[in-house]
């Protein structure tokens, strides 16, 4: 119980000091409307619902990409990722707490870009949204523990997406699959059991990230 | 810091074979294996001498997959046991993986031109599984070279490693799923049964893969271990 009430006040701390600087999602949301549009003149006159999910999902995966690379930077700009690590909790429980701040922003900004996704190009389903929702805590898990990993180094920003790309093309697999076929159940088992198995290995390694 | 004691004869000798005796091993195997595979192995009826690749392709391909196994064991032996040879070990694992793995898309792409007239095939999984290693293991050392030496690098490096052996049935799980929403047709290769002279050459091959990548692990490993023993002499003359 102690462990989710830290990984709870780790999480709000988060979404504070989003809510009071607005740096992520302001920059999530205009990101993902403009590659929507990029889209639009790149591809050919009325594009195929099968051209356009595969779109959805780079720009969804780019999105997050942005939002994941924006982590860790209050911990190293304030210098904060010592004392989370000295402080008395388990120290996976700053993963799960950061990675589901994260998923909040990525949530948060996926509301603004399926509606528009719809507006611009096609109608999206029930099994899209599902695929949406199981590969956001893929991408979210993944890419938190990732970018906790990058931010240590001296590349930084420009480590995350090459370490996570190729982490990454099991969820597209997974989440364009589920949104084209007519019975997406394999490929949403296979978005879970990602998010499940990677899951676990984050969750029983970050304490190596971290720590020296 | 104490001065270290070990003179340079004792670096490499971790294992009870000697490096001379694996390298004639490994040159003994490898011709053995090209005899065998240029001149015993009977001609496929199908596809003609080019299939003879194969037994270098499949043979580098399993040789790659225990390359990133063993990084991946010694990733785990760093962070369990705290062995401190195990971080160098695993890195000189990635590397040869890495080579190993290159080679694999070079046999694999000049298979492809000439069975199929292109250079890439995106319908054939191993090739693809082995692309997508190949940008998460560069990835690897793009981690690695941005940090500086020392325990966060290793804890680092090994879990990105970790992370590898996870990677490898996920994707090639993938690479299996896409192919029905991407590619409808599927290329089966019905070659001849596999028996008789095609087994012998292809295990003769194997073996020798896998103990030339073993040789080369251990030359790296070697001058891997006396690179820091002369820098450590170094610093205690400075």
């Amino acid at each position: 119980m102690r462990y989710f009430r830290d990984v709870g006040a780790l999480a709000r701390k988060d979404l504070l000091l989003e809510l009071r600087a607005r740096d992520t999602l302001p920059a999530m949301v205009l990101f993902v409307a403009a590659v929507f549009v990029v889209f639009h003149f790149a591809l050919p006159e009325s594009p195929s619902r099968l051209e356009t999910v595969g779109l959805l999902w780079v720009a969804i995966l780019f999105t997050a990409l942005l939002g994941l690379g924006r982590a860790f930077v209050p911990e190293r700009e304030q210098r904060t990722l010592d004392g989370l690590v000295l402080a008395p909790c388990d120290r996976s429980a700053i993963w799960l707490a950061k990675s589901l701040a994260t998923l909040a922003f990525l949530a948060a900004a996926e509301v603004v870009a399926l509606p528009l996704y719809a507006i611009f190009f096609h109608r999206v389903g029930g099994a899209t949204i599902a695929a949406v929702v199981l590969a956001d805590i893929g991408i979210c898990a993944v890419g938190t523990f990732l970018g906790a990993m990058a931010v240590a180094t001296r590349a930084r920003d420009l480590l995350l997406p090459l370490l996570f790309l190729p982490l990454a093309i099991p969820i597209v697999v997974g989440a364009v699959g589920a949104s084209v076929v007519d019975s997406p159940g394999r490929y949403l088992g296979f978005l879970a059991l990602y998010d499940a198995l990677f899951a676990v290995v984050c969750w029983a390694s970050f304490e190596y990230v971290v720590a020296e | 810091m104490s001065a270290p004691a070990a003179t340079i004869g004792a670096v490499g000798r971790t294992s009870r074979i000697t490096l001379p005796a694996l390298a004639a091993t490994s040159l003994v195997l490898v011709t053995t294996a090209i005899v065998f595979v240029f001149f015993v192995a009977p001609t496929d009826a199908n596809q003609g001498f080019s299939q003879r690749i194969f037994y270098f392709h499949v043979s580098i391909a399993i040789t790659a997959y225990a390359c990133f196994a063993g990084a991946a064991w010694q990733a785990f032996r760093l962070l369990w046991k705290r062995d401190p040879l195990a971080d160098l070990k695993s890195y000189v694992c990635v590397h040869q993986g890495v080579i190993f793995g290159t080679l694999v898309l070079i046999t694999g792409s000049i298979w492809a031109k000439i069975s199929w007239g292109r250079w890439w095939l995106w319908s054939s999984d191993q090739l693809v599984l082995f692309l997508v290693l190949f940008l998460f293991y560069c990835a690897y050392f793009m981690l690695r070279f941005s940090l500086d030496p020392g325990p966060q690098r290793a804890n680092l490096s090994a879990v990105y490693a970790l992370f590898g052996v996870v990677l490898i049935p996920v994707s090639f799980a993938a690479i299996r799923l896409a192919k029905d929403i991407i590619h409808p047709v599927v290329f089966t290769l019905h070659g001849p049964n596999f028996g008789g002279w095609i087994l012998v050459t292809y295990c003769i091959s194997q073996v020798a893969l896998l103990v030339l990548a073993y040789t080369l692990y251990r030359v790296e490993l070697a001058g891997k271990q006396l690179d820091g023993r002369i820098r450590e002499l170094r610093e205690v003359l400075a």
